[in-house]
């Protein structure tokens, strides 16, 4: 990995560096993605990031996510230490208000050949880069599959989320990622429950008919009483003339 | 079972809000108005001398007699939408009208006095090429009905079929009142080929074939004259052709310019001849048409062609019979916002002395595009006459002499795309003294002033009001007319009644009255496009006096993307003086900003497909606001087509950055819908009280999107339907649900913290609701402001489904000023009511055993299916025909929703979720109340009196 020399030199010629280096890692990350590919499995995409003060995307290489497919997918993620160079302009973006972005590539799990698994494109998600740094890099990144098994989505949130403009002193708070990390697939929705319904009126049904005289029901109880208010109700109400009713058209 | 029914009935009756219209409210509220689409067919019953029906059948596959002196609707007759209901051919025939429905699927006759139905047939398949009635000996018994390779003969009493012919391809059926019928058709560029066949049992008499290189399509350029004189005309050698359908086989040519006719250049001539009688050969005069405004009466005479008129300019010529007589009626242009229309005789081109008669045309509407003309003998057997003009913008007028406008009928507004209702403005004095605080102070002396002079004005406005009052007293009330106009338009104490302002497919706009539905303005848009698609938008309210209120009409070519701006005055429907900007880019995407400029006018944004943004108004102040705000300003784009779903947020320079995508893979799955949220909805409650007085709070995310997925897999087993819910603003997807082996159409209503869908379960085979609901928990994590950027818990989500016992048409919430009344759903149904069912029976947490808590929280106990009560129904016995949409508008009252369902009706009510908690009834009893009062009051004062008295003479003592 290429590293620039850690100089404090003047904002112009830093920029510039970044451009460099971003251009070196940008070619790592194709590679490393490549490699990392495991025999077991599981198999392992790049988890991308991108963080500039000029809010053009340059995506590199922040870890490698390790997706399980399978009925119940799985995933972990390793990822690498933020430089001290990143940290720094990490500040620098958070304080210009900038995004904190992050990029998986699209992938379909339930493939069985690496060359099906891997789609074109990409997915992206972002954060604020001050919220980024005000949780000192604890975030949480989930990816959703649809039905199929193919990733649709990430999403990517700080715990806590706000962004106060509290400084973070401490350049050790910016350094490890602390990422929990989920895949998450379609809830199935209910359909209407008419077994349980049934069943559960079998059982009221029966109770009643076992022992009719303890386990009646309210209603059942109460009727007369019930009945009786709806009466009075019904009285009171036609005493008095309904809403618009019996209005003479005068 | 009798159990659930008793619980269930039990339940309702405890816990809904009883909602029903007594009969002396009916229409006092809500109006409704039929319509019956764009004119196809029409005939006017002419079988008995003072008829006032005519015949429509029309493009929305409506079959209807309208009144001609009312023009209202006798009945209508709603066919299957599509091409299985379209209407292929009208015939009339005495008191019988012969329909041929869904190409060629069905024949039916029907009796127009009452529109009963007197048979029906279905006829094979094939597609329909023509169809005529079959006349012999001046009685009309048969009618001949022309498929591609099928030629069938029926009865006209009972519709059973007398013979059935296979034939080759043929494309019209003809018939002159002689015993033969026969089928015409034609080998594009080769020749014509004719068979008759016998009425009586279908044998061919004679087959013929004849050369016409020349010709590609038989209806368009031939027309039967004469006795069986087939004459075309042919575009390319300027010439008529002629042929005897009973002696030659050659056909005769008859160069136009020997005639001394000449053809305007690429123009396709059209020929039009006239039958009145089937039972007898047309007449030898018939129309020719040379040029758009250039028309011919010609008259056959031995073989010979005559010119009996030549008019020019004329724009429509139409053909007339009443008893004995035809007459041609033309229209011809007057000045610029006039035509005139004439009658010529048929058989000699002579104009009929007094009758002129002047057609005036709206300047807000479309050209005449068909003449429908009726004309009747008058009692000293002259031919009287009255005309229904058809004009672009689908709007029927029915003329009488000397132009007295009888009525006109919008048909445009059957097919009603978007609507939005804007409150009226102000009255004039109520605007005087809001423009005081509107303006800038200039010294206490002038303000003092001016406030005295508004109040004079106010006070004289009051007494002229009392005055009108009185005077209206003593009149009988039928007499008393309020008739809305747009001079004494102004908003009412309630904000009850709206201008609706509509937009319909054919590009008519039109304002209506929400209180009478009277049509107060339209305006005809006549340049847009084949295929457009509509947005519109209320830039500015009513409510920035003196600024007239503006709305925006974003009008899309579908095909293309291309887009035109409207601007106008939704009052009164002028065309604003201020210039939109020229779009030259497809667009994308357009948003209406909560940004206003210096003059109260919303910012619209739009997207063009280089993800360039535009502003609307792009003032110097608008822009400076946008740089301000750019940062927080975030929209998403959605390709159905590649699944897509991106985010975008703004930049200073009103470019635009990709800052989230989501990609639902085709191949999978489609988008079918996404709706967001309305922009003006208010929820009062943050969140709900539960049984044990804790509260649970509302996710309340005014970005989230819900987004309905259909697999492309339509297999019973493996289709399903999505959701995703997913957040604007940073694609964050919130919940992501699959109903299995469930298919669309899916309808979805997305509001406060719930997502209510509808789907068809193709497990069950019926039709099911499910409701998601989200919940924050039982903490708030920022209770001040919703930020999307900020909220990294996600949401408790809850979901329930029920089954419902219809399918659906269209479906939308309730929503008032504050958001404290109830919701309920407004569910359009396809028998054509509307019903208004409770949100709180679509609540997931209806439990499904009853507990103390959940009692005390009010919850209806889980029960799997969602009743249809009749009461529900909004609209008692209006039924809405085809509903498309249903529309909602809070009005000033906070019990008080205004509703207005489209689609081939309108129908506009007031619904009251909760009842109408904040209006005192119609039948109060003021006289009562006030006399208690009074009474208790002197029975106080009685008392105190009396007790004082006691006092005195107790002291005394």
């Amino acid at each position: 990995m290429a590293r620039p020399l850690p100089f404090k030199i003047a904002v112009v010629s830093s920029v510039l560096f970044i451009v460099c280096t971003n251009f070196v890692r940008c070619n790592n990350g194709r590679k490393v993605g490549d490699v990392m590919d495991t025999e077991f499995s599981g198999f392992s995409v790049p988890l991308e990031h991108s963080f500039e003060v000029d809010d053009v995307a340059k995506f590199r290489v922040r870890g490698a996510l390790v997706l399980k497919a399978g009925r119940e997918p799985s995933v972990s993620l390793t990822q690498s230490q933020l430089s001290e160079e990143d940290r720094t302009k990490l500040k620098e973006v958070a304080a210009v208000d900038g995004l904190y972005r992050v990029r998986v590539p699209r992938v379909f799990l339930q493939a069985d050949r690496q060359t099906e698994r891997q789609m074109e494109g990409y997915l992206t998600a972002f954060v604020r880069a001050c919220a980024m740094v005000e949780s000192h890099l604890s975030d949480v990144i989930s990816l959703h599959t649809d039905v199929s098994g193919y990733l649709i989505g990430v999403s990517i949130v700080t715990l806590p989320g706000a962004c106060r403009g509290t400084e973070v002193e401490d350049e050790v708070d910016l350094e490890v990622f602390n990422t929990t990390l989920s895949i998450m697939a379609p809830v199935n929705a209910p359909g209407p429950e008419t077994a349980l319904f049934l069943e559960r009126m079998e059982m009221e049904s029966e109770k009643k008919g076992k022992n009719p005289q303890e386990q009646k029901s309210f209603f059942a109880k109460y009727w007369y009483l019930i009945l009786g208010g709806a009466i009075f109700l019904m009285v009171t109400n036609s005493a008095q003339p309904p809403a618009g009713g019996g209005r003479e058209q005068s | 079972m009798a159990k659930l029914i008793w619980l269930c009935l039990q339940f309702i009756m405890l816990y809904s809000t009883v909602e029903a219209v007594f009969e002396d409210q009916v229409g006092k509220f809500d109006w409704r108005q039929q319509y019956v689409g764009k004119v196809r067919f029409s005939h006017f019953d002419s079988h008995v001398q003072s008829s006032k029906k005519v015949l429509v059948a029309t493009e929305n596959n409506v079959f209807a007699s309208l009144n001609t002196r009312t023009g209202e609707l006798f009945w209508r007759h709603v066919d299957k939408t599509g091409p299985e209901g379209n209407i292929d051919a009208l015939l009339q025939h005495g008191q019988d009208a012969v329909l041929v429905v869904g190409n060629g699927r069905l024949l039916r006759s029907w009796e127009i006095n009452i529109g009963g139905l007197n048979w029906e047939v279905v006829l094979d398949s094939g597609s329909f090429q023509s169809a005529c009635l079959v006349g012999q000996q001046d009685t009309v018994k048969h009618v001949a009905v022309l498929k591609k390779t099928v030629i069938s003969l029926h009865y006209l009493s009972n519709g059973h079929q007398k013979w059935i012919e296979n034939l080759p391809e043929r494309q019209a059926v003809y018939s002159g009142g002689n015993g033969e019928v026969y089928a015409l058709g034609v080998v594009p560029h080769s020749h014509i080929a004719i068979v008759a066949y016998s009425l009586e049992d279908g044998e061919i008499i004679k087959q013929i074939s004849v050369e016409a290189p020349w010709l590609s399509k038989i209806q368009a350029s031939c027309s039967v004259i004469d006795q069986g004189m087939l004459t075309c005309v042919d575009p390319a050698t300027v010439s008529l052709y002629m042929l005897d359908l009973h002696l030659q086989s050659q056909m005769t040519q008859i160069p136009l310019q020997s005639l001394g006719l000449e053809v305007t250049p690429g123009f396709q001539p059209v020929l039009v001849s006239t039958q009145p009688n089937p039972a007898r050969p047309p007449l030898s005069e018939f129309l020719l048409q040379l040029g758009p405004e250039h028309h011919l009466l010609l008259q056959l005479n031995n073989g010979h062609i005559v010119t009996l008129r030549d008019f020019k300019p004329a724009m429509l010529v139409s053909f007339a019979t009443t008893g004995e007589k035809t007459v041609a009626a033309v229209m011809s242009p007057k000045n610029k916002t006039a035509c005139s229309i004439n009658l010529f005789s048929g058989e000699t081109g002579r104009r009929l002395l007094d009758t002129t008669l002047i057609f005036n045309m709206d300047p807000n509407g479309g050209k005449p595009e068909k003449l429908y003309i009726q004309a009747f003998l008058k009692k000293d057997d002259s031919v009287g006459y009255r005309v229904m003009v058809q004009t672009e913008d689908h709007t029927l007028t029915f003329i009488q002499q000397p132009g007295r406008v009888m009525w006109t009928r919008e048909e445009a507004l059957s097919d009603v795309v978007t609507m939005e209702m804007v409150d009226l403005p102000l009255t004039g004095t109520q605007a005087e003294l809001e423009g005081e605080f509107g303006k800038k102070a200039d010294g206490l002396m002038s303000m003092v002033l001016k406030r005295l002079s508004s109040q004079l004005i106010l006070l004289q406005a009051w007494i002229a009001h009392l005055w009108k009052l009185f005077y209206d007293a003593r009149k009988p009330r039928s007499q008393v007319k309020n008739d809305v106009t747009i001079e004494n338009l102004s908003r009412d104490e309630f904000n009850l009644q709206k201008m609706m302002v509509m937009v319909t497919a054919s590009g008519k706009l039109f304002g209506i009255d929400s209180k009478t539905g009277s049509i107060l303005w339209r305006h005809y848009l006549n340049n847009i496009s084949s295929n457009p698609a509509f947005k519109l938008m209320v830039q500015r309210t009513t409510a920035h006096f003196p600024h007239p209120p503006q709305c925006t009409l974003l009008i899309k070519d579908k095909d293309t993307g291309l887009a035109t701006l409207h601007v106008f005055n939704p009052i009164f429907g002028k065309t604003s003086h201020i210039s939109p900007p020229a779009l030259t880019q497809p667009i994308l995407q357009s948003l209406m900003l909560p940004l206003m400029d210096q003059d109260y006018a919303k910012v619209l944004l739009l997207v063009d497909d280089q993800y360039k943004v535009s502003a609307f108004p792009s003032t110097k102040n608008v822009l400076q606001q946008l740089q301000e705000m750019a940062s927080s300003i975030f929209f998403y784009l959605i390709d159905s087509s590649q699944g897509r779903l991106s985010g975008y947020r703004l930049r200073t320079d009103l470019s635009t950055e990709l800052i989230w995508e989501v990609v639902v893979p085709t191949e999978v799955q489609r988008i079918v819908s996404v709706k967001g949220k309305r922009p003006n909805e208010h929820v009062h409650s943050q969140g709900r009280v539960m049984g044990d007085r804790s509260v649970l709070y509302k996710y309340l995310n005014p970005n989230l999107l819900a987004v309905v997925l259909e697999s492309t897999d339509l297999h019973q087993e493996r289709s399903f339907v999505g959701i995703l819910l997913i957040d604007g603003v940073t694609g964050r997807i919130i919940h992501e649900a699959v109903q299995r082996k469930a298919r669309g159409p899916v309808h979805v209503v997305h509001s406060e913290n719930w997502v209510v869908y509808e789907y068809w379960s193709t497990k069950s085979r019926r039709n099911e609701f499910s409701v998601i609901e989200l919940y924050e928990g039982m903490e708030l994590y920022n209770s001040t402001v919703f930020s999307s950027l900020d909220r990294p818990h996600a949401p408790q989500v809850l979901q329930q489904s029920y089954i419902f016992p219809s399918s659906i048409s269209t479906m939308e919430a309730t929503l008032t000023e504050k958001g404290i009344t109830s919701r309920h759903l407004l569910i359009g149904l396809p028998s054509g009511g509307i019903l208004s069912l409770p949100k709180m029976f679509l609540d997931p947490r209806r439990p499904e055993i009853v507990t103390e808590q959940s009692r005390e929280e009010n919850l209806i106990p889980y029960a799997p299916e969602l009743l249809i009560r009749t009461e529900w129904f909004i609209n008692y016995n209006q039924t809405v025909s085809r509903v498309r949409g249903i529309y909602t508008a809070p009005s000033g009252l906070e019990s008080t929703c205004l509703v207005v369902a489209y689609g081939l009706d309108i129908y506009q009510t007031r619904v009251y979720p909760s009842k109408q908690f904040d209006v005192l009834k119609d039948d109060y009893d003021y006289m009562l109340i006030s006399s208690v009062l009074l009474a208790l009051f002197f029975a106080t004062m009685i008392s105190k009196r009396l007790a004082e008295v006691k006092l005195l003479n107790r002291a005394w003592r």
